[in-house]
């Protein structure tokens, strides 16, 4: 039997999922189609299993973390809601919605939320502040066994010097977002989703 | 005591008796008389012409309620810059600093790209269809749009399962029996070349019969390329009636590993009248030995050429996933076909993780029809300095390319297993080059 995915999406849903990312109907009812295809367990969730299965992200030097990111603190299931409040981060930012007064607080796409994606991506304790030990366990992930504990040191502390303005050897939210300030957040960290 | 019989009982045994001889004359006239020649009444075409006139009226119903898109979810760049050129396209400029926080944002946008599409998993299931066929299995996104699309749809049911599924069990039934029967036969004739001609007969009109119990349309291209003896015959894989269909045209050595129940009985048959490559489960695992009996078939130039599946599972017919180098080893003429099947008529990918073999063959069965093409590529050897896995893949590509598939890297065997670590290690690798190699200053610590 065919997959019925969008039959078990309620349209109260959809519009509260919309409101709440932006996504479109369309793109929700063709991202809820993806989110049924990766749950082979059919249980309305997905575990770390579920995401690890596609080859392209288990090859991804960062991708536990990324997997990570979608899971709340503490859980091992996410659901739809869930997954797209993650994927919200990565819709690109729309120029009417750069000028529109935010009465419902910040939209998830926006700079601000998007920097803070990353940030977290090094920020395993959730302690806001990266210590070097965080920002050195994130640089033998992506470059596994191929530079010496002693360089990846020296680059960790380069890294930490040329960040942090406040002396506290570690890199704070604010820090961050100064030392990025010129990276084009926007496009590094979007997704075009079509239609 | 008297019973007391029915003046209709011996009424009704005649009407069966009568229906079920008339029943067979057809069948013997219209569908196995033609299997064992070769010819063909054209009465599949005319159906299948048929068909697409009836999807035409149930696409234009669907479109004017109910509009869908199947295009791409994201807009992936084709044009993929390397792991080096984009992270350098995305630092801040200036000097070259060995590392920058915002090279995160690559592997973290990569890695979210693959989660909301990949080029892998989708692979492992039937295609999605545009407009819907009128078969449930395809329904995806269409549930209850107008009740004359789902009377349509009903009418569908009664005559899939009440009467081409009948007629279609029957013949395969025939095709299978006669297989195993003939062959048996043949194999009691001494070796030479009237047994190699029987044989092939034999085998070419079973294959027919099996192929018209499929209802499968094929299309045939290119036919001066067919595989000769002391060759092998490779073709990406989407189901197993992708044997049935290249067999009904040519004339193959099977490969494959030895079945218990009816397949065993029909490999035990087949065997007798000509030499096919079954091989024991525990030989399966020496790659030596699979080779050595590979080339020692293949040298012998009366024997047929080798048929064999090189993706090593099933995939659903849009792309064609890593080759496996053993059959490019050996050293011989491949020759290339390219397998594409048409998925508005019923789909012929076999999800062997959700469906059995039966349940599968019923699917098949009660489809509308099967229909595919076939491309026969001319014939490839390996070139100077070419090594196994590059002549595999120049070979895909050339299938790929012919059948209008995506030509893909990655393996079949991911269907059940994990990716390699080695491949992780590649990228790991890639970044570090980036990170090193733009140090000049050479800071020894």
């Amino acid at each position: 039997m065919g997959s019925r995915a969008s039959s078990l999406l309620r349209e109260e849903d959809i519009e509260e999922i919309k409101k709440q990312t932006g996504f479109s109907h369309s793109q929700i009812t063709r991202l809820y189609s993806r989110f049924h295809s990766l749950d082979k367990g059919e249980n309305g969730a997905l575990s770390r299993e579920d995401f690890q299965r596609i080859p392209e992200l288990a090859i991804n030097p960062l991708g536990d973390r990324i997997i990570n990111a979608f899971f709340p603190e503490g859980e091992d299931q996410v659901n739809f809601r869930g997954f797209m409040r993650t994927l919200a981060h990565f819709r690109p930012v729309e120029d009417n919605e750069k000028n529109k007064d935010p009465t419902s607080g910040e939209p998830l796409n926006s700079r601000t939320n998007k920097l803070f994606f990353a940030f977290r991506l090094y920020d395993l304790d959730r302690d806001d502040k990266i210590s070097r030990d965080e920002l050195l366990q994130v640089l033998r992930m992506m470059v596994g066994v191929n530079i010496s504990d002693e360089q990846l040191g020296s680059i960790a502390d380069r890294t930490i010097q040329e960040a942090d303005t406040n002396g506290d050897m570690c890199i704070s939210f604010s820090e961050f977002t100064k030392v990025l300030e010129k990276v084009d957040v926007e496009q590094k960290m979007s997704i075009r989703f079509l239609h | 005591m008297e019973s007391y019989l029915f003046p209709f009982d011996s009424l009704i045994c005649m009407l069966l008796g009568i229906s079920f001889t008339v029943w067979f004359t057809l069948l013997l006239v219209f569908i196995i008389v033609p299997a064992i020649f070769g010819v063909s009444f054209g009465i599949r075409r005319l159906y299948m012409k048929s068909l697409i006139k009836l999807f035409e009226v149930s696409l234009l119903v669907i479109d004017r309620c109910f509009v869908k898109h199947f295009d791409q979810i994201i807009e992936k760049n084709w044009f993929k810059m390397s792991l080096e050129q984009e992270i350098q396209d995305m630092r801040r400029g200036g000097a070259e600093p060995e590392f920058d926080m915002s090279d995160i944002f690559y592997f973290c946008r990569r890695g979210v790209e693959s989660i909301v599409d990949d080029e892998v998993t989708k692979r492992f299931t039937a295609e999605e269809l545009e407009s819907w066929n009128l078969l449930t299995r395809s329904n995806y996104n269409f549930h209850h749009i107008s009740t004359r699309l789902t009377a349509l749809w009903g009418v569908g049911v009664l005559i899939r399962y009440g009467f081409l599924l009948p007629l279609r069990v029957t013949l395969a039934f025939t095709g299978v029996g006669l297989l195993v029967v003939l062959t048996s036969i043949v194999g009691l004739f001494p070796n030479g070349r009237m047994k190699n001609y029987l044989s092939d007969k034999v085998h070419l009109m079973c294959y027919r019969i099996c192929v018209r119990a499929l209802t499968a349309i094929i299309t045939y291209h290119d036919s001066e390329n067919k595989p000769k003896n002391g060759g092998i015959c490779v073709a990406n894989h989407t189901s197993p009636i992708d044997v049935i269909i290249l067999a009904s045209d040519g004339c193959y050595a099977m490969v494959g590993q030895v079945h218990g129940g009816l397949m065993g009985v029909i490999q035990r048959a087949m065997v007798k009248a000509c030499p096919h490559i079954w091989f024991e489960r525990s030989e399966v695992k020496d790659r030596h030995l699979v080779a050595k009996r590979l080339s020692d078939h293949v040298a012998d130039k009366s024997k047929l050429p080798i048929l064999i599946f090189p993706e090593g599972t099933c995939i659903n017919n849009t792309s064609v996933m890593m080759f496996k180098k053993g059959s490019f080893e050996i050293g011989c003429t491949v020759y290339p076909v390219a397998i594409k099947y048409d998925p508005r008529f019923g789909d012929a990918f076999w999800n062997s993780s959700k469906f059995g073999m039966v349940n599968y063959l019923l699917h098949m069965m009660s489809s509308w029809a099967i229909v595919c093409s076939v491309w026969y590529l001319p014939p490839m050897s390996r070139m100077e300095g070419e090594d196994a896995v590059q002549f595999a893949n120049r070979v895909k590509a050339a299938i790929a390319r012919k059948g209008g598939l995506a030509d893909l890297l990655w393996d079949g065997g991911l269907k059940r297993g994990k990716v390699k670590e080695v491949f992780k290690e590649e990228q790991q690798k890639l970044y570090s080059k980036v990170l090193v190699g733009s140090s000049e200053d050479g800071s020894s610590s």
